[in-house]
């Protein structure tokens, strides 16, 4: 079981979407984040005050797998994101200790595999 | 100065010049509120281009239409388009033109922004992914190559209006012109790249009701200052432009209801837009009740067609065919129909007894549109030769604000860092070019 975590850039966000849905990864949160992975500063004039964004707009996907799924997930993930410029992002994958899933009270890999659609 | 001292008898009345000084700003008023209603209908990262395109419109229109447009549209020439006469403005002064009672210069004006908002409804159709550059060099020639020779035959003289046919406020040039020259223009810059595949939502509701209640509030001076007076042509085409919005508006729920269980807002703000833009040609001709049913009648083209067109590869993305188009071509022809002597003291539709006037009607709703889209799709080309039309993909994803503008509609400033003014060009040059 791992957590697998995907910051992208935010217009390939939909992409990896579509590239995890071929891959059968069903289960997954997303949220906007800013960061700075090395790339060139964009620079932006606002009434004559030009400043260096330095932070920029990024996507974060974790999505918690069973060990089966891990490598489909990275797959999807560089598949659907890389563009071969730097700023394409990065995948960390960590250790998962313990997954519930609420609703009934399933655990782990229970936990991490998805309904199977009535 | 001949031609303005011969021209004396014409004579200036106040309240018209008053009124219509009025209207002008009116409608001006008009693209401003059109660029934020289109840009509540894009996505978040095409917010400033999408407005920009109209706020240019005002740059590039109002400089081609003082050099050339004017003259081209409103001078004496040939029944296709005006001579050459009134270029840089000459002899347009405060002697009224011939047939109206308000200074020529303000006519000039009034003229002006309807030809800066007819440029700017056209970018509707290539939002979201047409080069700024490109944009601007379109919409200077589209407003002299297409509107120009438009106004010209429908209010400056031309075959149409010799013809005999009636176009109170611009179903001709403004909305037959426009909306049919969005077509030709989302075929030849080509669909967004994600389109059909991707849903594209509208990223702010509330921008787009704001835009469409200004855009009606402008349309009272577009139509009430179109009979250049405040005589009875004037006060009647102000009210149908009260009536006709509110009974289109109604329509549209009802079509909402049927179709969808919910009225929607953005249908709304699409159905006062449709609502005018079918009084427009309309507005001094027929009665107040039968303005009202035009509003019925020109929300049912409309609305089938912002349902169908979706479903085509043809992403003309704000539907301004359908708004525009189409609900022009129904007020036209809608004249032809009931238009009514007794109201505007010019001639009868056919359930009145004249048959003719819906043929005279019925020859402008053939004959813009095809001048309009073909002059259209051979400029476009023609500008394609010279330059690409659109942003290439990767700019497409980014969003247009950033890529066309170097600024973003929502920016949070955070990690923003201020580049000392006299390191600014070197900052530019170096991140530049990314």
């Amino acid at each position: 079981m791992k957590l697998v975590i995907g910051i992208v850039r935010p217009e390939k966000a939909n992409d990896v979407l579509e590239a995890l849905y071929r891959a059968e990864v069903r289960g997954f949160s997303i949220s906007r984040v800013q960061g700075h992975g090395g790339e060139l500063d964009r620079v932006e004039t606002y009434r004559g005050t030009t400043v260096k964004m330095g932070l920029s707009e990024k996507v974060r996907f974790e999505i918690a797998v069973s060990d089966s799924f891990v490598q489909p997930a990275i797959d999807a993930l560089c598949e659907g994101a890389r563009t071969d410029e730097v700023g394409d992002g990065k995948i960390f994958v960590v250790p998962l200790e313990r997954v519930v899933r609420i609703r009934t009270g399933e655990t782990d890999d229970l936990a991490v595999t998805p309904v199977a659609k009535s | 100065m001949s031609v303005l001292t011969l021209a004396q008898a014409a004579e200036v009345n106040a309240g018209d010049t008053a009124w219509m000084l009025a209207a002008t700003a009116l409608v001006l008023l008009m693209t401003p509120a059109l660029g934020l209603f289109y840009a509540g209908l894009v996505r978040s990262k095409n917010t400033l281009n999408t407005f920009m395109m109209s706020v240019a419109a005002l740059a590039v229109v109002t400089i081609a239409w003082a050099l050339v447009g004017y003259s081209l549209a409103f001078d004496e020439g040939t029944g296709f388009v005006g001579g050459l006469g009134h270029t840089f403005l000459n002899d347009v002064g405060f002697v009224p033109r011939d047939g109206t009672t308000i200074p020529h210069l303000l006519f000039m004006a009034f003229q002006a922004t309807f030809c800066i908002l007819t440029t700017a409804l056209v970018s509707g159709a290539v939002v979201e992914r047409m080069r700024f550059g490109p944009f601007l060099v379109f919409a200077g020639l589209w407003s002299v190559c297409v509107y120009a020779v438009l106004a010209h035959w429908a209010f400056g003289g031309g075959w149409l209006q010799a013809n005999g046919t009636l176009d109170f406020a611009g179903g001709v040039p403004v909305e037959m012109g426009s909306g049919f020259s969005a077509l030709a223009a989302a075929l030849v810059v080509g669909a967004r790249k994600d389109y059909g595949r991707q849903a594209f939502l509208p990223h702010n509701a509330v921008f787009v009701l704001v835009g469409a209640g200004l855009l009606w509030f402008g349309w009272f001076g577009f139509n009430g200052g179109s009979g250049f007076s405040t005589g009875n042509a004037s006060v009647l085409a102000f009210t149908n432009t009260l009536l006709t919005p509110a009974c289109a508006l109604m329509t549209w729920f009802v079509l909402d209801l049927v179709r969808g269980r919910q009225v929607t807002a953005i249908g709304a703000a699409t159905a006062i837009i449709v609502g005018c833009v079918g009084i427009t040609p309309a507005a001094g001709f027929v009665s107040p009740i039968w303005a009202m049913v035009l509003g019925v009648v020109a929300a049912l083209p409309s609305y089938a067609v912002i349902v169908l067109r979706p479903r085509t590869r043809v992403d003309e993305t704000l539907d301004v065919l359908a708004a525009h188009g189409i609900a022009g071509f129904t007020g036209i022809l809608f004249i032809g129909f009931f238009a009514q002597a007794d109201w505007n003291g010019l001639s009868d539709g056919l359930i009145y007894g004249n048959a003719a006037q819906l043929a005279d009607q019925a020859v402008a709703a053939v004959a813009a549109p095809a001048y309009a889209f073909a002059a259209t799709y051979a400029l476009l080309r023609l500008i394609g030769r010279f330059t690409p039309l659109r942003a290439t993909e990767r700019e497409e994803a980014l969003g247009m604000d950033i890529v066309q503008h170097g600024e973003e509609a929502y920016a949070t400033g955070e990690g923003a860092i201020l580049v000392a003014p006299d390191s600014g060009t070197d900052a530019r040059a170096g991140a530049g070019a990314r």
